[in-house]
C-alpha cells in the first residue's frame, strides 16, 4: 500500500492540492465559531487512524514536493538552517527521534536498523539508503538535524534550555509563516514571542514558558495554530516578503476559491533525551478555500471566524487587505444554521 | 496533563554495597528493552510500596548516558530519616520489581560552557559521575574537585581517579583537606561554568563564594533536593476537594495530600522544580518554607506553598487543592 506521493509545486505555477482523502483529514482548527488566543495546549498522543494525528510525526501525499521545495530554499538561502555549536547533541537526539517515528509509522517509505553507533537509514521515496555513525557528523553528508530535517515536512526549532527559559539556538526553517529563523537565532521565548498582540497582556507566554519548560520526556504535547496564505507557497518568509507580499493584492471575487488558502500549524514539543533541549516541529498544512468548502460545516464556521476576528488579529495574520473579498465570497456558503461541536467535518 | 512522568516498569538486577553508608542498585526494564536515553544530571523517582505507604524518592541517575541498557542509583542510608534509604537499603532485593520514572534534568549541563568545573559533597556526587560519562565521551572540558569524610566513604572516588586521572582532586574530611574555593574560582578560564551538589551549607558557601567574586548567576549551577523534613503533625482542609487531612509527623503535606486521593502535579518532591506549587486560600499560623523554588518575597506573601518539602504549625490551613 502506501502513501502515493504527489507531483506538485508551491511556487511559480502552484500546482499543489489535496486529494479528498487528504481534504477530509485536513486538520481544521476551529472547534466552534470564534477564535481567540488561548494555551491550547494538550498531550501529543495518537488521534484517529486517516487523521494528522495517526502518527506522531505525520509523512502525508506532500512529502516528496515538499521536500524538493526544501532543498530549493536552501539553495538559494542556507541561512534557513543553523544551529549554534552546542546544538551538535540536540541535533543528533532530533535525528534518532524523527527516524524512530517516520520508521515506526511508516514502515513500507522509511527503515532504521541500529547495531550499536552503526545505524542505517532507507528512505524510499527520496532514495536514499545511508549507513553512518550515530554521533559523528563526519560520517553524514551535512549535520545530523540538516540530514533529518531535509528528510522530514515541517519547520523545526530547537530550543536549548537553561536560566529558567528556552533560547532558539538551532532549526530548519523553510516553511514559516512570515518570521525568519535568522533573524531570532539566539533569542529566547520572551524575546522572538515580542510581536505578537494582545497574548501578552494576557499573561499567555509566561504560563506557556512554565509549562514548555517541564516538558518531560515521553509526554510529549501539541497545539493548532493558523493563518491564510495567498497561493500554496510555503516558504512566506520575511526573506523573501517582495515575492510574496504582493500576492495579497491580486485577490479577486473569481479567484479567491483558488487563491486564499487556510495555512494550520500543527505545533508539537517534545523533550530531547541526551541534550535535555526541546525540539518544537511547525507542521504546516495548506488547503485552499475550494477544497475547504467542500465540508458545508468547515466553509459555515470559518465565515463566523474570520468575519469575528478581532482586527490586531486580521492585522498580525496579514488578512486585512481581503478580508472583504473573502467574507463576501465565504457569507454566500453560510446559512446560518447551526455547526456541529467539534473540529471535525459532518 | 496528567501527574509526574511517565513511568517504566523495571526490574532490579542487581544490588552492590559500596561502603558502609552507601548501596547501589541497578535497574532492567522488564521487557528486556532499553531504559530511555537521558542526560547527564538527570534524576529518576522511585516508587517504593512500604506496607501500607507509598514512598516516593528522587535519585540521580548515576550511569553513563550512553549506556541505557540499565540505570543505576546509589543511595546513602540515612539512619534518622523519613525511612525512604533504609527501605532501599533493608528491602529491596534483586529480582524485584519496582517502578520508577522517566527521566528528569533538573541539573543540566550548560553545552556552552568552554569549561565545566565541578564541586562535589559526599553522596553529591551521584549526578557527576553521568556527567563527566557524558562530557568524557565527547572530548569535553572538566575538572571535578570531590570532598568526603574518609577515604572509605569517598564513593567512587576510585573509580573517577581511575577513569579521569588528574581532572579529578579529592579533599578528605578527615585529613583537614579542603577545597581552596577563592583560589578555585578566581584561577578560572572565561566560559567556565560551575556546578556543585552536595550538603546544603557547601552549596550556600560555593554560591556565595562565586557571587562575591563575580561569577555571573546564569555560570552558578546547583542541585539541592530537600529532603522533606519531619515535623509536628498539622491539619490542612482542601478547598477544592472539601476535605480535611491531617499530615503526619514523618509525612510530606504532599503525601498526606495524595493519601486522600488528590494527585498534584509533580517531578522533584524536593522543592526545586515548581510543579506542586499551591494557593493558600486561608491560614492561621506560620509556614514553615523549605524549598528554593519560591523567592523569598513569595514565602513572606504566605500566598503560596510548596507541599512537597515545606510544612505548616498553628490553627487553620487551607489550600487550594
Amino acid at each position: 500500500m502506501g502513501i502515493t506521493f504527489r507531483k506538485e509545486t508551491f511556487r511559480d505555477d502552484f500546482t499543489f492540492k489535496n486529494s479528498p482523502e487528504h481534504i477530509r483529514r485536513f486538520p481544521f482548527p476551529f472547534q466552534e465559531d470564534s477564535y481567540m488566543y488561548a494555551v491550547n495546549i494538550e498531550p501529543h498522543v495518537r488521534g484517529p487512524k486517516g487523521s494528522v494525528l495517526e502518527n506522531l510525526i505525520d509523512v502525508d501525499e506532500h512529502y516528496v514536493a515538499e521536500m524538493q521545495d526544501r532543498a530549493l530554499v536552501l539553495a538559494e538561502d542556507p541561512l534557513r538552517c543553523q544551529s549554534l555549536p552546542h546544538m551538535t547533541l540536540a541535533g543528533w537526539d532530533l535525528l534518532e527521534l524523527l527516524m524512530e517515528q517516520q520508521a515506526l509509522g511508516y514502515p513500507e517509505h522509511f527503515t532504521l536498523t541500529r547495531d550499536g553507533d552503526r545505524w542505517r537509514w532507507i528512505n524510499r521515496p527520496l532514495g536514499i539508503d545511508d549507513t553512518f555513525t550515530f554521533g559523528d557528523v563526519s560520517t553524514l553528508p551535512y549535520g545530523p538535524m540538516e540530514y533529518i530535517t531535509r528528510q522530514s515536512q515541517g519547520d523545526f526549532c530547537i530550543l536549548d534550555q537553561r536560566d529558567g527559559n528556552l533560547w532558539m539556538d538551532a532549526g530548519m526553517v523553510t516553511t514559516q509563516a512570515d518570521w525568519s529563523l535568522d533573524f531570532d537565532i539566539g533569542m529566547n521565548f520572551f524575546e522572538w514571542h515580542a510581536p505578537v498582540p494582545l497574548a501578552h497582556e494576557k499573561g499567555i507566554f509566561v504560563r506557556a514558558l512554565k509549562f514548555l519548560t517541564n516538558i518531560q520526556q515521553g509526554k510529549p504535547a501539541r497545539r493548532l495554530n493558523w493563518t491564510m496564505t495567498i497561493n500554496p507557497r510555503l516558504d512566506t518568509s520575511p526573506e523573501n516578503y517582495h515575492k510574496w507580499g504582493p500576492d495579497r493584492a491580486t485577490v479577486t471575487p473569481e479567484n479567491v476559491g483558488d487563491k486564499v488558502h487556510l495555512r494550520v500549524e500543527l505545533q508539537s514539543f517534545w523533550r530531547l533525551p541526551r541534550s535535555n533541549g526541546i525540539v518544537f516541529p511547525i507542521r504546516c498544512y495548506l488547503i485552499k478555500m475550494d477544497e475547504l468548502v467542500t465540508q458545508p460545516k468547515w466553509a459555515r464556521r470559518l465565515h463566523r471566524v474570520i468575519r469575528d476576528l478581532p482586527d490586531e488579529l486580521a492585522n498580525y495574520k496579514g488578512l486585512t487587505r481581503y478580508r472583504p473579498t473573502l467574507l463576501e465570497w465565504l457569507s454566500k456558503l453560510d446559512d446560518g444554521s447551526p455547526t456541529s461541536p467539534g473540529f471535525g467535518p459532518d | 496533563m496528567s501527574t509526574g512522568t511517565t513511568k517504566l516498569d523495571v526490574v532490579v538486577s542487581d544490588v552492590v554495597p559500596v561502603n558502609e553508608l552507601v548501596t547501589r542498585f541497578h535497574f532492567r526494564r522488564r521487557d528486556g528493552a532499553l531504559l530511555p536515553r537521558f542526560s547527564g544530571g538527570a534524576h529518576v523517582v522511585v516508587e517504593m510500596r512500604d506496607g501500607e505507604r507509598t514512598r516516593l524518592n528522587p535519585y540521580s541517575l548515576m550511569g553513563s548516558p550512553l549506556d541505557t541498557r540499565e540505570y543505576t542509583i546509589s543511595v546513602r542510608r540515612d539512619d534518622v530519616g523519613r525511612g525512604g534509604s533504609l527501605f532501599m537499603h533493608r528491602n529491596v532485593r534483586p529480582g524485584m520489581e519496582m517502578v520508577i520514572s522517566y527521566p528528569v534534568n533538573l541539573f543540566s549541563l550548560d553545552l556552552r560552557a568552554r569549561k565545566h568545573l565541578m564541586l562535589a559533597g559526599g553522596i553529591g556526587i551521584t549526578p557527576f559521575m553521568a556527567q563527566t560519562a557524558q562530557l568524557a565521551a565527547e572530548g569535553g572540558n572538566f575538572e571535578l574537585h570531590y570532598t568526603c569524610r574518609t577515604a572509605s566513604l569517598g564513593t567512587y572516588a576510585d573509580v573517577l581517579r581511575e577513569r579521569y586521572d588528574r581532572r579529578v582532586r579529592l579533599y578528605h574530611d578527615d585529613r583537614d583537606e579542603r577545597i581552596e574555593l577563592d583560589r578555585l574560582l578566581s584561577s578560572q578560564p572565561l566560559g567556565t561554568h560551575l556546578y556543585v551538589c552536595g550538603p546544603s551549607g557547601m552549596i550556600g558557601w560555593v554560591r556565595d563564594s562565586a557571587a562575591s567574586l563575580g561569577w555571573p548567576t546564569e555560570t552558578v549551577h546547583f542541585e539541592h533536593f530537600a529532603a522533606p523534613q519531619p515535623g509536628a503533625p498539622f491539619d490542612v482542609t482542601l478547598g477544592l476537594s472539601g476535605r480535611t487531612i491531617r499530615v503526619g509527623e514523618q509525612q510530606s503535606l504532599l503525601e498526606a495530600i495524595e493519601a486522600a486521593g488528590v494527585d498534584p502535579p509533580y517531578l522533584c518532591r524536593g522543592g526545586v522544580c515548581g510543579q506542586c506549587e499551591t494557593n493558600v486560600i486561608a491560614h492561621d499560623g506560620k509556614f514553615i518554607h523549605n524549598d528554593h523554588w519560591l523567592s523569598e518575597e513569595e514565602h513572606r506573601s504566605c500566598k503560596k506553598i510548596m507541599p512537597c518539602v515545606s510544612r505548616f504549625e498553628g490553627r487553620s490551613l487551607v489550600l487550594e487543592r
